[in-house]
Parts: C-alpha cells; sequence; structure tokens
C-alpha cells in the first residue's frame, strides 16, 4: 500500500465515503461513535449492505481504498482478539437477517449471517428443532459473528461445535468475489471444507454471508440435576467417572470459585422413562454424594461469569485442558489467584474447555494470566483472553501459535493479499 | 518413463532398500485404486517407516519437482490414490503403529497405516470403539480416511471421520513439518485440520493422527422392516426423523440390492421391495422406549414384516448383508458401477422414479443401497462389459445420476471424494469462483503443487495466477470506483 492511499484512508475523504453512498444509499453509511470501537480501535464508518452481493462491493471498494475493515455481527464481543492495527469502517450484516430455508424435514437451515442466534431458533423451534448450540448473549449475537468467533457452550459436549454443525458457507472475499463451499446436505465430502476454515476466523480471512446448519430435534424432556464436591480432585474423578460411564447426557459442567465449594451440573434430554432410570444411574455413581434435581437456569452460569461489576479490574480467559487435568489446573488457578490476590471463578466442561474470571489489580492480572499461560503451555493446553482491563499492560490474547503459524499466514495472504480484513487482531499478529 | 538413477540411489537411502519399489511387474500393484477403471504406473513407490523419511522423500519431491501421491490401504473408490503421470507413489501401509491410547481423555494417537478397525479393536477392552465405520473398515487405513473424510452407516448419529480427528502432524508439500489442532479442542489459530481432512491428499501427508474415541452405548437395538417399496420405507424414515428421533443408522436397500445381498451372505433379509434397517443406541430406557415408536412408525407406513435382532450374532449378520452389498454384485451382474451421491432426504420419492426412469430408458438394471438418513445414495449400476456399447450406456446412467443428485441439492459425493472420477462434476456442483476460492487454499499449502496434483478439481490453476473473468466489478463498471 503506498503512502498517498494511506493517508486518504486515515483521513476518510468525502469522495471515498460518497462512494459508499452510491453503493447503499445514505441511509446504510453512517459516521462511527464510541460506542462502534473495536478494543480500544476507533473506525471512522459504520456501512450496512443489506445484500450479499452489496457486502462483497463495499468490501471491494475497501480493499481498493486500502481501508480496514472490522466485520460486524451483533457487537456482543467487540473485545475478542489482539486490538486491530487500522480500523477504518465497521461492515455490519445488521440488515441480512433472512432465514432463507428451514428445510425442516431435511433437519437443516440456511441463514443469512446477521440472524440473531435467538431468532433462529425460534424459527426452528415452531418444527421441534434447534441448532443444537448455546453460545453467549443469543439475543443479539449474530449467526456470522458466533461463527467467527466459534463460540460454543456446554451443549458442545453431546452435539459438537460449530465446525460439527456447518455444513455450508457463503463468504465475501476481499477481492468482491462470493464464494461458496459446503452444501445443503448434511453429508459431503466434494471439495475442501472452507465452512471449517473460516469458523473460529475471527472474520480475518472473509466475511461470512450465509451458512448452512445440520439441526437437532428439541428434547423431549430435560431435566438437570446438581453433584457437590468437597475439592477439585474429587470433581475431577466425577468428571471423569461420569464420562466413563454409559449416561447420555447433554451436558456436564463444574463450577469453581474462591469462596465455595466446586459444585457439577448435569443435563439429561429424552423420554420420561430413559431420564429416569439415568437418574438412578447417576445416583448410584455418584454416591455417597447426594444428588439434587436443579432448575435449567444452570444454562445461564457462562453468561453470569461475564456479568461483572468493574471492566477496569476484571479478565476472562477461555481455557483449554485436557479433562484428565482438570483437578491440577483448578489447583494452579486457585495458586496463581491467592498468590496475586486476585478473586476468580471458573466454569470447566467436561470437554476440557472452560471460562475463567479473575477480579483485581490490572498489574496483578497480568502477572497471574502470564504465570498461567506459562503453565498450561506445558501441558498442551491453550489460555486465550477474551477481556481485559484497558490499562492492564500488553498481552497477546492468543498465545503461542505453534509451528503452522506460517502456513496460517499463507492462507491469509491467499484470501486477503492486502490485510483488509480485521488486520492484527488474530493469532501470531494475522 | 522410469526414474533417473541418481534420484533412485538417494530415496533409496532414505528408506532403506525394503522401503522402495521400482521393478515393472511389483509397481503394477499400485497403478490404481478401488476405482479399477483409472490406471496410471507410478515411477517408483517408497514405503517410508517414519515422519523423518516421509519428510526425506518429500523434500526430495520437491528440489526435483516430483509430484507424490500418497497411499493409505488401496480401497478408495474414487480413484484418490492413483499415481500421477511421472509422479510416485508414497504407501504409508509400514507406519502403522497406534502410538498411545489415553483412555481417561479419550484420545488415541496412530500412524496413517493403522487400519481402522484396529483402532476399536485397540480400545475394545474397556468399551470404547472409534465411531466412523466405513464399509472397509477391516482393510482401509486412518491416514486413507483422513485424506477422504470417510463416513460409514453410523455417520448420522456420530459424525464423519472430520469429527474424530482433533490433531494432526503433517509432512506440508515442501517437506516441512506442522502439526494441527492438537490432544485439547480450540487450539488458537484456523482450523487446519478442517480443511486438511477431507482434503484427498493435495495439501501433504499426514504422519500422525489424534483421534477421539468413544464410549460404547449401553445398548444397541437393530431392526428389520420389510416394505412393499422404498417410497413406504422412505415415509417411514421421514416420520422417525420427524418423531425427533436421531438413530445411530437408518440403512435402505432396494429389491435388487436384498437379492444381491443374500445371494452372497445369506442375511436371511426378508424379500420384499424396500427393506428399511434402522439401529438405535444408548441408554436401555430411552432406546427401548424408542423402539416401540419405531416399530409403530414402520407398521403404519405398511412394514410387512418387521424383525429386532435378537442376539449380537443375528445383529452381525444384518450388517454383515449390508457392508457386503456393493461386493455382492458380482452375484448378479458380471459388471457394476458403484455411485455415491448426496440428496436432501426429503427429495427420495422423485429421485427413485427418475432413477427408475432412467434405469429404464438406458435398459439397464440398477440396485440402490443408501443410508437412508442422511440422504447419501449409493445406485449400483448393473451391465456386461462383453456386450457392446454397455460400458458406455453404464457410465453415461451413472453420471446422470449424480446430475439428479444435483438438480435435487444435494452433493456428488457423500463420502467416496472427488478424486480422479468426479473432477468434472466439480463445476457443476460449484461456480468457478466457489473453486478459485478452494484453490488459492491450497496454494497456500503447495504452491508447487505436487501433492497428489492432478485430483478434486477440473482445472489446475497455477499459483500466483490472476484469477480469470469470473470477478466482476460492478461497482467499477458503475463508475463507483476506480483503481486506486
Amino acid at each position: 500500500m503506498d503512502a498517498a492511499i494511506k493517508s486518504e484512508a486515515s483521513g476518510l475523504r468525502p469522495a471515498l465515503r460518497y462512494k459508499f453512498i452510491a453503493l447503499l444509499g445514505n441511509a446504510y453509511v453512517r459516521a462511527a461513535t464510541g460506542a462502534d470501537a473495536v478494543a480500544g480501535a476507533q473506525p471512522k464508518l459504520v456501512i450496512e449492505p443489506g445484500t450479499e452481493r452489496e457486502l462483497a462491493n463495499v468490501l471491494l471498494l475497501s480493499n481498493y481504498a486500502g481501508l480496514a475493515v472490522i466485520p460486524r455481527g451483533g457487537g456482543t464481543k467487540p473485545g475478542w482478539g489482539n486490538s486491530p492495527t487500522h480500523a477504518d469502517l465497521i461492515l455490519s450484516t445488521a440488515r441480512m437477517t433472512e432465514i432463507i430455508e428451514h428445510a425442516w424435514a431435511d433437519l437443516t437451515v440456511t441463514v443469512e449471517a446477521g440472524c440473531t442466534i435467538q431468532r433462529l431458533q425460534e424459527t426452528l423451534a415452531q418444527h421441534g428443532q434447534r441448532l443444537a448450540l448455546d453460545p453467549l448473549w443469543p439475543e443479539k449475537a449474530t449467526v456470522g459473528g458466533v461463527l467467527s468467533t466459534n463460540d460454543s457452550g456446554a451443549l458442545r459436549l453431546r452435539f459438537g461445535a460449530l465446525r460439527d454443525l456447518i455444513i455450508g458457507a457463503t463468504i465475501a472475499l476481499p477481492d468482491g468475489t462470493l464464494a461458496s463451499s459446503g452444501g445443503k446436505v448434511v453429508k459431503n465430502v466434494a471439495g475442501y471444507d472452507l465452512p471449517k476454515l473460516v469458523t473460529g476466523a475471527l472474520g480475518t480471512l472473509g466475511v461470512i454471508t450465509r451458512a448452512v446448519f445440520r439441526l437437532h430435534p428439541l428434547p423431549l424432556n430435560s431435566r438437570s440435576f446438581r453433584v457437590p464436591s468437597a475439592n477439585a480432585e474429587e470433581t475431577q474423578k466425577f468428571v471423569l467417572a461420569v464420562q466413563d460411564s454409559k449416561l447420555g447426557h447433554s451436558f456436564l459442567q463444574s463450577h469453581f470459585s474462591d469462596e465455595t465449594l466446586p459444585v457439577s451440573d448435569m443435563l439429561f434430554e429424552g423420554t420420561e422413562a430413559g431420564i429416569a432410570a439415568q437418574e438412578t444411574q447417576l445416583r448410584n455413581l455418584a454416591a455417597p454424594v447426594i444428588v439434587s434435581a436443579s432448575s435449567t437456569s444452570t444454562w445461564a452460569a457462562r453468561e453470569e461469569l461475564w456479568t461483572f461489576l468493574d471492566p477496569a479490574s476484571t479478565a476472562i480467559a477461555k481455557i483449554s485442558i485436557l479433562p484428565a487435568n482438570l483437578a491440577r489446573t483448578m489447583e494452579l488457578v486457585a495458586h496463581s489467584a491467592n498468590a496475586h490476590q486476585l478473586r476468580w471463578k471458573a466454569l470447566l466442561y467436561a470437554t476440557g474447555i472452560g471460562w475463567l474470571r479473575l477480579e483485581g489489580k490490572p498489574g496483578s492480572l497480568h502477572r497471574a494470566l502470564q504465570m498461567l499461560r506459562s503453565e498450561l503451555d506445558n501441558q498442551d493446553s491453550s489460555l486465550v483472553v477474551l477481556h481485559r482491563p484497558g490499562k492492564m499492560p500488553a498481552f497477546d490474547a492468543w498465545g503461542t501459535s505453534g509451528d503452522a503459524l506460517p502456513l496460517m499466514k499463507a492462507v491469509k495472504q491467499q484470501l486477503d493479499p492486502k490485510n483488509t480484513l480485521n488486520p492484527g487482531r488474530f493469532v501470531g499478529g494475522i | 518413463m522410469p526414474m533417473d538413477a541418481h534420484i533412485l540411489r538417494e530415496l533409496r537411502t532414505i528408506v532403506g532398500d525394503r522401503g522402495l519399489i521400482s521393478s515393472r511387474e511389483e509397481l503394477h500393484t499400485y497403478e490404481c485404486d478401488g476405482l479399477t477403471n483409472f490406471r496410471v504406473m507410478p515411477r517408483a513407490v517408497l514405503l517410508p517407516n517414519s515422519t523423518e523419511q516421509v519428510q526425506g522423500i518429500v523434500r526430495m519431491c520437491h528440489r526435483e519437482r516430483i509430484p507424490f501421491v500418497a497411499r493409505g490401504s488401496g480401497t478408495g473408490l474414487s480413484g484418490g490414490a492413483l499415481p500421477v503421470e511421472n509422479g510416485i507413489v508414497i504407501s504409508l501401509a509400514r507406519m502403522n503403529r497406534i502410538l498411545e491410547v489415553d483412555f481417561p481423555n479419550a484420545r488415541v494417537i496412530v500412524e496413517p497405516g493403522v487400519i481402522n478397525l484396529d483402532v476399536t479393536g485397540r480400545v475394545a477392552s474397556q468399551e470404547y470403539f472409534y465411531a466412523p465405520d466405513p464399509s472397509s473398515q477391516s482393510i482401509c487405513s486412518i491416514g486413507g480416511n483422513v485424506a477422504e473424510n470417510s463416513g460409514g452407516a453410523h455417520c448420522l448419529k456420530y459424525g464423519f471421520t472430520t469429527t474424530h480427528v482433533l490433531g494432526l502432524e503433517v509432512v506440508l508439500p515442501d517437506g516441512s513439518l506442522v502439526h494441527f489442532g492438537g490432544k485439547t479442542l480450540d487450539i488458537p489459530g484456523y482450523d487446519l485440520a478442517g480443511v486438511f481432512v477431507g482434503s484427498e491428499g493435495t495439501l501433504g501427508v499426514a504422519t500422525k493422527i489424534i483421534l477421539r474415541i468413544v464410549k460404547r452405548p449401553e445398548c444397541i437395538r437393530t431392526l428389520l422392516a420389510a416394505f412393499p417399496s422404498t417410497n413406504e420405507a422412505g415415509a417411514a424414515v421421514s416420520d422417525i426423523i420427524a418423531a425427533g428421533m436421531l438413530p445411530a443408522a437408518i440403512e435402505m436397500m432396494d429389491n435388487l440390492a436384498i437379492q444381491a445381498a443374500e445371494a452372497a451372505v445369506h442375511a436371511s433379509y426378508p424379500s420384499c421391495g424396500g427393506l428399511l434397517l434402522v439401529e438405535l443406541d444408548g441408554p436401555v430406557a430411552e432406546v427401548e422406549a424408542l423402539m416401540i415408536q419405531v416399530n409403530e412408525i414402520c407398521r403404519s407406513n405398511g412394514a410387512s414384516e418387521i424383525r429386532l435382532a435378537q442376539s449380537e450374532a443375528e445383529r452381525a449378520l444384518v450388517w454383515k448383508g449390508r457392508k457386503a452389498a456393493f461386493a455382492a454384485m458380482g452375484r448378479i451382474s458380471p459388471n457394476y458401477i458403484v455411485q455415491d451421491g448426496v440428496i436432501p432426504r426429503t427429495a427420495l420419492p422423485q429421485v427413485m422414479s427418475e432413477i427408475e426412469r432412467l434405469s429404464q430408458e438406458a435398459g439397464l438394471r440398477v440396485a440402490n443401497v443408501f443410508h437412508a438418513g442422511d440422504g447419501n445414495l449409493h445406485p449400483l449400476v448393473l451391465y456386461d462389459r462383453r456386450i457392446a456399447g454397455q460400458e458406455e450406456a453404464a457410465e453415461a446412467l451413472s453420471s446422470n445420476i449424480l446430475e439428479l443428485c444435483i438438480a435435487a441439492g444435494g452433493s456428488i459425493t457423500g463420502e467416496h471424494g472427488v478424486g480422479e472420477d468426479k473432477k468434472k462434476m466439480m463445476s457443476k456442483m460449484f461456480a468457478e469462483p466457489d473453486l478459485v476460492t478452494m484453490q488459492l487454499v491450497r496454494c497456500a499449502f503447495d504452491p508447487l503443487q505436487l501433492s497428489n496434483p492432478t485430483k478434486i478439481f477440473p482445472t489446475l490453476r497455477l499459483c500466483g495466477e490472476k484469477p480469470g473473468e469470473y470477478v466482476r466489478h460492478p461497482i467499477e463498471s458503475a463508475g463507483i470506483a476506480e483503481r486506486y
């Protein structure tokens, strides 16, 4: 990119703005405000295309003009990833909300990227179906945003992550191409699996404009149970025993914190007879610990973790460990939190994925996260920081990215050679 | 064209005498895979027994610009392991060690030459299994399964190979070694494991694979139901799905397929127009409650006979008939083509009657075996090569069936892969920009296009080549934007 273009972009001269207006109309191009900031970077324009083709054209024009584009869905997770090195415009999918086809008899749905998860689920429920996924903030989070951040919750244990649910995708590339891959059928091995490539890519390779998902039936009945334990060691024993049993549970999550004893929640779904029989088995397995019935509000556990009072003294991290390292990891968390005088709370799924909240002074948070990451790196585990106080010293959100980083950069170079999309936000400076 | 002597010498120093095949007679074994109508003689076959040896071979291929094709057990049905002109074959058959079994975390690490069924064999004592179960599972390799993203009868519930591969060690086409994913989930970065699985050997050679294993369900129940035709059987499948069930497998066979399976393995299938095999698994109480419902659904859709396999032996026999269905065609026809297409399941009655019409027009019989739950069709086109014109007619009929699948909104392959066989069909299923974008990804992995270079894509696009005219720039033509 030559210097002349760069300076034009940073000032975003009016001529360029008029070109976006010519593409979309005046109503859908507006100046960005402080509320549109992305991880500390302030974009200049917010652009809301109404169709896939319009979106691709905006991207093409931005790419020519050397503008840095931040794709946005519901805007629920702007702090995820590193701060972008540039942010000229927000490319919003807010107007692209159509549920194109719910082929309920085939258990598939084709939906535009800007549709919220909640609206999608409500539509699917009319035919007794669901996207078997429990992402954060479904009332605002969109299909495209959830895909790009690869956000999954407790249901992943049984139904898999987005990579297992997405069967097709259309993406807009910076050169204006709209490319589809996968298809509308669950079983399909024709061509490369690009839906998986863009899932979790944080919008750095292309902008997802539509997706096709496989669906699952809504459960006939569901019931949750709580199982307390005296310490993390016991929790781990319980979790591994359940995972090694023949129970057909849909989720298993364990809560830990600096002030309460660990407790695990389980959800069973199915026929009344099936659930009743499994409840008996669960009670036998947990004995002498008493199993109690619990409300389905345990679903909200992850969102509760994010409901914190002071963003300036809170850090949130996603960790991924082996289930057999659960106790060791929770002891490590407690130890680092104590050493740095932090309050803490954690939620761990039986898949080994967990969510950690630390509260305290920014400098202490930084040291504790550094310590945790280096310990977890030694166990083939990972720690990704999703929220950090603005005043915390610089800390890479992603951590080490391994020997495939040059290849990841090569993929980025092929699809987005001018580094137009979300520059610098992803792994290894991508 | 034989190999230069100095290259052969170098290859021999990498893999040793036992690891190099270069005599014409022995090379014949490798000139095709399970799709035998395409044959190409490789210049040499290498049998490395370590990652370092694979790296050594691939580095040399990169230096000398020699294309290579990785090969597992050679059971593929789309020509994925077909050698390429002037290329070599890297057989992973000697890399067949199970490196780690980790029960608490339900992970197994294997080399690519490990046979699919041997993974289950190794973990069965603790009541675990490896879920993807292609019909060839007793001979096909995990490396081949990774290349093809193999499915099987139980992927309706358990997913495909890609669901069960958590990490890979890969030798890239320039000989460098990289790791995708790992034993833990969501390792930061692009999901390159997701892209690699199913890339049919075009992105490099997997040398280690981290697999997920699954606990055996408390019980498995298998039901056979005989219907007057595949239409009634198909309606029963729709009702089962609509009732909110997710069976472990739903398989369907038509009358011709039943006859062939009976002749081959005596599975004691009832004689009927459409046979349904429904398998449910899970906790006993759950499965038994649902099986009553399946029974009722089958009856209300006109099933004349319903049987529940009463023992593990009976269940095994039921499956043996199904899994032997392709090979069984040899009992009722001198030659046959195995097709693999996918349709949205609801299009089944319409596509079946179209297949029937095409079959009559061509004067050729078509036997149908389906993974009915997910709409994966395996029509088998029967013919006699000795009769002039029949082979061509069979090939035309077989590809017309694929066009039906595309028209119905489906796919040209559900599990066998594109390989050499269906390259031309790719342009019918995908638009040019779709295929160009896929090839951009390939260029990141293999800029010199040495790894199985002639497969999947109808036209090879050189890396660095400017895309053609497909990119329309409407804003440019409208005078809204000029090139900066």
